[in-house]
């Protein structure tokens, strides 16, 4: 007893900075749950969607070094497990209502956290079909297929009449509207993300990220290694998909092309491949971002009436961006460092010296 | 299904093969020699699309002329491509360039339906192309048979530079060793320019090709087709120009039967490559006609 209770105030001496942050993080939380508009609500909600699926991408992407291109697949799988499993019994007739929902569906109605964990489960299991020929290869399979896979997804769904509705879409997904939901799902997916880096898996994951012979000459189980980060990383973006759909409270194919999978793969260039807590970040600007720009797809209001501002410009800037930062910040905001006490003391000793020396330096010239 | 119709949707799978062959070489021959997936080549394809569109219909000049300026705008795409967002990252990690080649892709779809409108325009029918003739029972439209024959005579002159000439040397040298090739005073930079210029031209040759049998430009035409094409490069053994070609009749045909003999599966139509791709790769991961890709250490 004595031993645990030594351990824990270790543990809080070392980590009490990230304690206090934690509890404020949790306080700032219910403090927007209880005060903040229905519009801010969405996008706080969509940010953490956001974390939780670009963490999932980071973990295979980044830190394993595949090249996975499936997001908007696993996510429409998650997000469809959710809806035709909570939608409620008695209003699925009218959703329905061009083919009726298969029989042994249409009876079936779960709890949203079961469903949830059905969705992640369930892109988990197309991973493994997915993956298994493709992860055996080295190069740029896994890329193509996996883009290939999200399409399939999304042409199955368009076709599958009466389980999801075809194109018509699935509608009155009981929504969820607490940020608690989303950010308490992305909070504990940060926190797994980081034990599993930290540990003999995480090590082994970066190994092949940095080379995969050395890393199988080192006795790295190469396939099954790959497999257990992929298969990880779909069940985290199902989770996230799911989410996506109970925010939306509703769900179609088109919801899911594959230009979805590119806003991630930008929030995870941008906050650097293999950084968590650049990812987190990304995720935020990016979100936000897309929001504060839409001025750009709008007529200008005032003053001249410049033909520039119109739809579509907004995506043409974010794609730009995109090319950008690869060519001339190829590292991204985070390259694989992570933003932890240290590295930000750091950062703040470095500012504070080069401040200092510009002041010394300005002194000098002066007299 | 009479004998009629078989031989119907054999013309039909050649046609629409030979244009997926068309596009695939051009990934074939930069993965080749970069080994990078170029993402943005369906956009190219997509960009020759509108080029002609813009000859035809909003121009109007003659499309001879117009066939020309597209190609000649294609390929100075193409190698602009390569310059500003390829050539500054060759010795960067390979996931960086990939990425590149997924924003450009983003970047081109993107500008074009800021600047051209996402809404699909109407491309004007050529009515010699696509006059339906008859032999004996069969009705077939000129277009069909036109496209496998400029494809047969196109890949035959791609097979003539890549063996006979000296910049299809260099490519073919860049291909199995770069750092090797380099040693030997071959200009990489002038071979992957001309590369990409090739490529290009023959998507601007199937963007045209495409728009006769299917009357419609939109900025997301290019996506499918790309994926397609590039699934069909893979299935001939990516880096082989006649594996291409292999790749893309095979999906050609593969597609076109399956909506003739199976009309309940139309709406999986797009979904049989990518099928086609897992199966293949379970069995042959170098491909039909694709060597043993030694990793060096």
């Amino acid at each position: 007893m004595k031993e645990t209770q030594n351990n824990i105030g270790a543990y809080l001496k070392l980590h009490w900075k990230t304690a206090v942050f934690l509890v404020v993080l949790l306080i700032g939380i219910g403090l927007a749950d209880n005060f903040v508009d229905s519009y801010v609500r969405r996008l706080l909600n969509l940010c953490a969607i956001y974390v939780i699926v670009s963490l999932a991408m980071n973990l295979v992407n980044g830190f394993t070094g595949q090249f996975s291109l499936g997001q908007a697949g696993f996510m429409a799988i998650g997000a469809y497990t959710v809806a035709v499993f909570t939608v409620p019994i008695e209003s699925r007739a009218a959703i329905f209502y061009l083919e009726p929902m298969v029989p042994f569906l249409a009876n079936i109605e779960l709890p949203f956290i079961v469903a949830l964990i059905l969705g992640g489960l369930a892109s988990a299991v197309a991973a493994f079909f997915i993956g298994s020929p493709c992860l055996r290869l080295r190069g740029d399979y896994l890329a193509i297929a996996t883009l290939g896979f999200s399409e399939i997804i999304r042409i199955i769904f368009t076709n599958t009449q009466s389980i999801t509705n075809g194109a018509l879409g699935i509608k009155s997904i009981p929504t969820i509207s607490s940020l608690w939901w989303t950010y308490g799902i992305a909070i504990i997916i940060i926190i797994a993300t980081i034990l599993l880096i930290n540990s003999t898996y995480g090590r082994a994951f970066k190994s092949i990220r940095e080379d995969e012979i050395a890393a199988e000459a080192m006795g790295v189980a190469l396939f099954k290694t790959k497999m257990t980060s992929f298969l990880i990383g779909a069940f985290f973006t199902g989770i996230g998909g799911g989410l996506f759909a109970a925010l939306l409270g509703t769900v179609d194919p088109k919801q899911f092309y594959f230009i979805l999978t590119y806003n991630f793969l930008l929030i995870i260039v941008l906050g650097g491949m293999g950084s968590i807590s650049g990812t987190i970040i990304a995720s935020f600007v990016v979100t936000l971002g897309q929001e504060a720009l839409r001025f750009l797809d709008e007529p200008m209001a005032f003053g001249l009436d410049l033909p520039i501002f119109r739809p579509g410009l907004r995506m043409v800037v974010f794609s730009f961006l995109l090319m950008v930062i690869v060519l001339f910040y190829r590292k991204g905001l985070m390259g694989t460092n992570e933003l932890t006490w240290d590295f930000i003391a750091e950062k703040y000793r470095v500012i504070k010296k080069k401040l200092s020396k510009k002041k010394t330096s300005t002194e000098g010239g002066g007299n | 299904m009479t004998m009629e119709t078989f031989l119907q949707q054999l013309i039909n799978g050649l046609s629409v093969g030979s244009l997926y062959a068309l596009i695939a070489i051009g990934y074939t021959m930069v993965y080749g020699i970069l080994r990078l997936i170029n993402f943005a080549h369906g956009d190219i394809f997509m960009m020759a699309a509108y080029f002609t569109y813009f000859g035809i219909a909003v121009f109007v000049l003659p499309w001879y002329v117009t066939f020309i300026i597209t190609i000649g705008l294609t390929m100075l795409l193409g190698v602009t491509i390569e310059r500003v967002a390829y050539r500054p990252l060759r010795e960067a990690p390979k996931t960086s360039l990939l990425i590149s080649a997924i924003g450009v892709s983003f970047l081109l779809e993107n500008v074009a339906t800021y600047l051209f409108s996402g809404k699909p325009q109407a491309f004007p029918e050529f009515p010699l192309m696509t006059t339906p003739f008859f032999i004996g029972g069969l009705s077939f439209q000129p277009v069909s048979i036109v496209i496998p024959i400029v494809a047969f005579v196109l890949m035959s002159a791609l097979l003539f530079i890549i063996n006979k000439t000296k910049v299809g040397m260099a490519m073919r040298a860049v291909a199995v060793d770069y750092d090797t090739a380099k040693l030997m005073g071959i200009k990489i930079n002038g071979v992957i320019s001309s590369t990409f210029a090739i490529g290009s031209a023959l998507a601007a040759v199937g963007a045209i090709l495409w728009c006769m049998k299917y009357p419609s430009v939109l900025p997301l035409m290019g996506v499918v087709p790309g994926l397609k094409c590039f699934i069909a490069a893979v299935i001939g053994g990516i880096g082989n120009v006649k594996g291409a070609v292999l790749g893309g009749l095979i999906l050609g045909f593969s597609e076109v039967l399956m909506v003739a003999f199976f009309p309940a599966l139309t709406g999986y139509r797009d979904a049989i490559a990518f099928v086609i791709l897992i199966i293949i790769l379970l069995f042959l991961p170098n491909g039909l006609l694709g060597k043993k890709h030694v990793e060096k250490v």
